[in-house]
């Protein structure tokens, strides 16, 4: 877990992984004595993982399946349906793609499988057959399934121990590595289907997912120092939305700016629009995400200023709707 | 292989006739079915659930200790609701009135929430091996003794998924799990063996540490010695999984059924209703 500047931040934040965070959570879990199972994709050969170190300690209850996702599903399914809350973490773009197996197996069986898919975005850096990108709209499409973004590391250790007990099938998204640290402190309430407010603000809303949520918080920061006040909002569930935190935010600011590391085909942009057409509400959106194509090769952070939707590119779309220009740039002396 | 108890057999040979019966007037009473791939699998389903090789208790449908079947198949699903309401899991009146009806929880494919019995909703063809597979490891992490049956076709064994399942049932030596193939030779669109050849299907199993038997899937005698010679489910003891190919006969039992795929979803009316009930019943008389 590294300490470092990334992905547009002014100042220096900490970083964690979400990965991590969720592997060494869940082996509290089960330190405690609480019973899961957990299937894996090659995982649990890789010593340094936290959940392959999970297989190591309690191999009765970790399952590898080899490089057969859609097989894992219907394993997950399986133990689930014999009374396993069961756990099945694997590389993004290879989990939401079985879309068959999770929507029949899982579903439509309306079990507790807990589906993780990691290297969510552009964050693996692979090029698109590696990217995660049209995940979120294929699981807020399905029956019976909640769809999770933890906002940093912390929170998608929380999210484990919620898990345990939460009814239903689960989508947890999570990073292939660090992403910034939103929250100092984690006396904050988390509660599925219930936005955080990350930051008040009262000019505009920012809505954002995972790493979107982190460069809204800087992007919010910015504009603080320009007299600009922006509202942040986590939208750490997809589904169910938080549609009253939405509708708040556009009675009270002039208007709304959703982020994610996704296609803004079908995502949290899509979920929030929405939300917003069906109720009538009249505010300025502006979705900002991966557009409609394949995405582009490079790292995370290039990609994000690339496509508009890190710090930066949030400031530039929080003043565009205010109609406000940038500050001149300051003097800077040696 | 143990002595077999050919009362039973005369009786499971008996049930087979009663069942097809109720399959046909239920097909009657609702419209449509899918009598071929029923017909073909009947003999086998009669055997497991009447012939106690399958545990279960039609007044506790989620016993802790049964045995589970999970139909891979699951278009097949007409034929075991009309099994499950003949053992008493629900009055079979709410088959006839609640099957594919808007209120009704009777589907064409199987829906483990509202149907006794059911204990996986399946439909998908291929996703029935994964399942029962995460139920036998559930099996070996609580030291259960049931077993997990999963039934399926041959036709659906062209499904990838089905090979990724045979591959983890055979690494985690699955002694708690059979996987019962109905080897009936027809798929929805035409013979398995032009839409996708699969044989030699022992070979393959074998090959994927399978231990495997061949038998005839409408020789009552057959089945009842093949599932009588089962080892005790066992979860914990390591062992290779256990396959049975089924062979059997599409539309088994009514000549114009047979060997075809026209006959994978049908309707009777009430003159085929009687002509099928008849045909079955001279069968039985003919057996004596």
């Amino acid at each position: 877990m590294a300490t470092g500047m990334t992905f547009s931040t002014d100042t220096w934040v900490e970083m964690m992984s979400g990965r991590d965070m969720a592997g060494i959570e869940l082996m509290k879990i089960a330190d405690e004595g609480q019973e899961f199972a957990l299937i894996l994709s090659e995982e649990s050969q890789i010593a340094k993982s936290k959940l392959g170190q999970i297989a190591q300690k309690y191999p009765d209850r970790v399952f590898d399946v080899g490089i057969a996702e859609m097989n894992g599903i219907g394993v997950a399914a399986g133990l689930a349906l014999s009374g396993k809350v069961t756990f099945f973490q694997c590389f993004g773009p290879f989990l939401a793609s079985r879309v068959d197996q999770i929507y029949n197996d899982v579903a439509y069986n309306d079990v507790p499988v807990r589906l993780i898919g990691t290297h969510s975005g552009l964050t693996s850096g692979g090029g698109p057959t590696h990217y995660t990108v049209t995940d979120i709209a294929i699981m807020r499409a399905i029956p019976n399934m909640t769809v999770i973004v933890p906002g940093d590391a912390n929170q998608a250790a929380r999210f484990m121990r919620i898990a345990m007990t939460y009814p239903g099938p689960m989508y947890i998204r999570l990073p292939r590595a660090d992403i910034p640290m939103v929250y100092e402190n984690q006396d904050y309430k988390l509660e599925i289907g219930k936005a955080v407010t990350a930051k008040e603000g009262t000019d505009i809303t920012v809505i954002g997912v995972a790493t979107g949520l982190s460069a809204a918080v800087a992007a919010s920061n910015r504009l603080e120092d320009e007299g600009i006040s922006v509202r942040v909002l986590d939208m750490h569930t997809v589904k169910p939305l938080d549609t009253e935190a939405i509708l708040k935010a556009a009675a009270e600011t002039k208007g709304i700016i959703t982020v994610e590391d996704h296609s803004i085909v079908g995502g949290l942009g899509e979920a929030v629009t929405d939300t917003l057409a069906m109720a009538g509400a009249c505010v300025k959106v502006k979705k900002l995400g991966i557009p409609d194509e394949f995405a582009a090769l490079g790292y995370p952070e290039e990609l994000y200023a690339h496509y508009g939707y890190d710090a930066e590119g949030i400031t530039r779309e929080v003043r565009a709707m205010l109609g406000v220009s940038a500050p001149p740039p300051k003097d800077v002396k040696d | 292989m143990p002595e077999v108890d050919m009362k039973l057999v005369a009786d499971l040979e008996d049930k087979v006739i009663d069942i097809k019966k109720q399959l046909f007037d239920m097909t009657y009473h609702i419209g449509i079915a899918h009598l071929g791939g029923s017909l073909s699998l009947c003999d086998m389903a009669v055997a497991l659930y009447y012939g106690g090789f399958l545990k279960f208790d039609p007044k506790n449908p989620k016993l802790p200790d049964r045995d589970r079947l999970i139909l891979s198949k699951g278009h097949t699903a007409c034929l075991f609701y009309n099994i499950l309401s003949d053992l008493g899991f629900y009055p079979r009146e709410n088959l006839l009135t609640g099957y594919n009806k808007i209120e009704g929880k009777f589907g064409q494919h199987p829906n483990r929430k509202y149907v006794p019995g059911i204990e996986a909703s399946t439909g998908s063809l291929g996703h029935g091996l994964s399942i029962a597979t995460g139920m036998a490891l559930a099996g070996r992490m609580d030291k259960a003794n049931w077993r997990v049956f999963c039934l399926t076709g041959d036709g659906e064994l062209n499904e990838g998924v089905i090979w990724e399942g045979v591959m983890m049932a055979a690494k985690y030596q699955l002694g708690n799990l059979v996987l019962i193939v109905d080897v009936n030779k027809y798929s929805g669109g035409g013979p398995t063996s032009v839409v996708m050849p699969m044989e030699p299907l022992e070979d393959k199993f074998k090959a994927f540490n399978w231990d495997v038997v061949r038998i005839d899937g409408h020789n009552m005698e057959a089945i009842v010695k093949t599932l009588s010679a089962l080892p005790p489910s066992d979860s914990v003891t390591r062992r290779k999984p256990i396959c049975i190919l089924s062979d059997t006969m599409k539309g088994h039992g009514i000549p114009w059924m047979e060997n075809t795929a026209i006959w994978h979803l049908g309707g009777l009316d009430s003159d085929k209703v009687e002509e099928c009930c008849a045909i079955v019943e001279n069968q039985r008389k003919v057996r004596g």
